[in-house]
């Protein structure tokens, strides 16, 4: 049902604990296993994450990502803290009228409510694009870590 | 004014309805914190606007733009584009790495009893503040709404508390994200029609609204004045008034994304994407509810006018007197109704956000060690802490009587989440050297700068003026610290303790798991599931 749920393991449970140190016989062999010797625990890591981060895709995916975040983080503060500082220090220019009673202080303000969409919806659009580039990194993670067990054999 | 009371009471018999439906989805605990992963982007997105826009906003806003016009619209800018941080930054690592908590995230590589002791403890201080605030302001609107309906303050306060305990403890996740849901259909609905209404009143014409926003007419002292409300600086006055204003928007833009109400949110939904799709309906939802404060707020100073607002219950009745001069006491009554379901929704959201902390960072994993000694144990206790964390509130709320000047519990709880959570939060996902040590200096340098500062400063600290009836200030001397919003100091504090704690030592475990988490934080390789049904 969920997977949260660890099962319980009572004491008058006799099953053999996996991993446990009777459960493969080293043998007294210095090198390492062969495959089928491997125990659950020493066969249960299901993707070598250092592996995945030096991929060439994976960098790529990683790099295109912050290319976009950095700037857009750096232009909406940017653009955010301009209003009050320019309210706040230069109020004069901000009073400044444009149509009828409508001035740069309150354009300037709500311009910013279509700055944060515009940011958003390009976000969705490159997002699209790291969708692509994560799912690439994802199937050959998977291919790789196949012919990762192969070598052990 | 039974109408009011009325309409809210069909808004409690369908939530009610909906937390009956979902208490026999509801079994497990991905269910009960997380609504089994399984709510759609747009349902989210409407979960997280409602979860956001408190009464606060819609009362408050509407109030500081009708009395100081052009600076109370400023002030509504910065709850939007805080987003752009959650959608950029946070909303999609969080999804990837964690399971029902912010702390998820930062004990991926750290070492996790200390640093969810403090997590916790951040995340429980932000939600009881924000709650309390709610909680007094849901009182005193019954005051002011439903003064014949016989409806005193402490039956207001326990209403609300005993209605979200109910949500959160039956319907867990699933209830309470569809009491947002409604919550903020209704709200929009509303703004939306007051916003017409507006309009209509002007002849549809932008050019008369706004040469009426040009010329409000009002008196001060007895005296009447005639002010361009599109004219900065009738709230921000020097010398202080623009850093404050820069203060504050610190705190909204790094706080949105370490209020913890708002990030359990992201685990409501299937995947990073649809947490990021989410992320932008609320952004659409959130954006068009603040540009129409305008309508809202300058409706009200050009329509019902200061005077009679200032007469008539004060800032907070700004928005339902507005509604009642353009459409009658049945849409006055609905306006009430819809305040009252902001309340409602929102302190829901804060105590499902405060009983999964504790149950899942606290007692599981700080006391427990990370393992449940009987199936169903954390969600029992995340029941029980949803009881006692509403207990607490109703009780603070009732102590501090309707009076209590509380708006500043409001901008504490964002200061603690822009400089406690958001910092350690960042630099644990995008800093491969940061340590535990790290991030419990972080946690508590930005959770102990927060509240400090507001307690030396003008909320706590002032002399009220002789002959006030009620006292405005706790400590009667100068304030030390000179802002109302810590932000501006609180934010870098927390990062330098962040940093300066981590530089203290290496903590090559955390290093060597870093390339994990920046795996599965941008990945989503074994990201939690939407679970069954």
């Amino acid at each position: 049902m969920t997977d949260d749920q660890e099962p319980e393991s009572t004491v008058d449970d006799l099953t053999p604990e996996v991993g446990a140190a009777t459960d493969v016989a080293p043998l007294g062999r210095a090198e390492t296993k062969p495959a089928h010797e491997l125990t659950a625990a020493e066969d249960s890591d299901p993707v070598d994450w250092s592996r995945v981060t030096q991929m060439p895709e994976f960098r790529a995916m990683v790099r295109a990502k912050l290319r976009f975040i950095i700037p857009a983080v750096i232009f909406f503060v940017v653009y955010y803290f301009a209003l009050p500082v320019l309210v706040g220090y230069a109020p004069g220019l901000m009073s400044k009228k444009i149509f009828g009673v409508i001035n740069i202080a309150y354009l300037f303000a709500l311009s910013q409510f279509f700055m944060a969409w515009i940011i958003a919806v390009l976000y969705l659009r490159a997002a699209a694009r790291f969708d692509k580039m994560e799912h690439t990194v994802v199937e050959k993670a998977a291919s790789e870590l196949g012919s990762q067990r192969e070598n052990k054999e | 004014m039974t109408m009011a009371l009325a309409m809210f009471l069909f808004f409690v018999g369908i939530t009610l309805l909906i937390t009956y439906w979902a208490a026999r989805r509801t079994s497990g605990a991905s269910a009960f914190f997380a609504a089994n992963r399984q709510i759609k982007g747009w349902q989210n997105g409407f979960a997280v606007a409602g979860d956001y826009m408190s009464a606060a906003s819609f009362l408050g806003i509407a109030g500081i733009i009708a009395f100081q016009g052009y600076d109370g619209f400023m002030y509504s800018v910065g709850w939007l584009v805080a987003y752009l941080t959650v959608l950029l930054i946070v909303a999609e690592p969080l999804r990837n790495a964690g399971k029902y908590t912010m702390a998820d995230v930062l004990a991926y590589r750290l070492s996790a009893r200390p640093v969810r002791a403090m997590a916790s403890l951040s995340t429980i201080t932000v939600s009881i503040f924000y709650m309390i605030a709610q909680m007094v302001g849901a009182g005193a609107l019954v005051a002011l709404l439903l003064k014949n309906s016989g409806i005193s303050y402490h039956t207001a306060v326990i209403g609300v508390g005993v209605l979200m305990i109910v949500y959160v403890v039956f319907g867990g996740m699933l209830a309470t994200t569809w009491v947002q849901i409604i919550k903020a259909m209704l709200l929009m609905g509303g703004t939306i029609l007051l916003s017409i209404l507006v309009l209509a009143h002007f002849g549809f014409s932008f050019a008369n609204f706004f040469n009426a926003i040009g010329h409000v007419v009002y008196h001060e002292k007895g005296v009447e004045v005639v002010k361009d409300f599109l004219q900065p600086g009738l709230r921000f006055k020097p010398p202080y008034g623009a850093l404050d204003l820069i203060s504050l928007g610190m705190a909204l833009i790094f706080g949105t994304a370490g209020l913890p109400h708002i990030l359990v949110r992201f685990y409501t939904v299937p995947d990073a994407k649809t947490a990021r799709i989410s992320v932008v309906w609320a952004m659409g939802l959130i954006g068009t509810f603040y540009i129409l404060t305008t309508f809202l707020g300058f409706g009200a100073a050009t329509i019902v006018g200061r005077d009679k607002i200032a007469t008539s219950g004060g800032t907070n009745m700004s928005a339902p007197l507005l509604a009642q001069s353009l459409g009658g006491d049945f849409f006055f009554a609905f306006i009430a109704a819809i305040a009252f379901a902001t309340i409602l929704a929102v302190v829901a959201g804060l105590t499902i956000s405060a009983s999964t902390s504790f149950a899942h960072d606290f007692y599981t994993n700080v006391i427990h060690r990370g393992t449940e000694r009987k199936p169903g144990e954390e969600v029992r206790v995340a029941r029980v802490t949803a009881f006692v964390v509403g207990a607490v509130a109703m009780a603070v709320a009732i102590l501090l009587g309707p009076n209590a000047n509380v708006a500043f519990l409001v901008a504490l709880a964002f200061a603690v989440a822009a400089s406690a959570n958001l910092p350690v939060i960042v630099l644990s996902l995008f800093w491969k050297r940061f340590t535990t040590r790290g991030a419990v200096f972080g946690l508590g340098t930005g959770l102990v700068a927060s509240i400090l500062l507001i307690i030396i400063g003008p909320s706590i600290m002032g002399v009220d003026a002789p002959g006030a009836t009620a006292a405005a200030h706790l400590i009667q001397s100068p304030p030390i610290f000179p802002l109302e919003n810590p932000g501006l100091l609180s934010i870098p504090l927390g990062f330098v303790g962040a940093v300066l704690g981590t530089l203290l030592g290496r903590e090559p475990a955390a290093e060597a798991k870093y390339d994990e988490l920046l795996v599965r934080a941008s990945t989503g390789i074994g990201a939690e599931k939407a679970g069954g049904h």
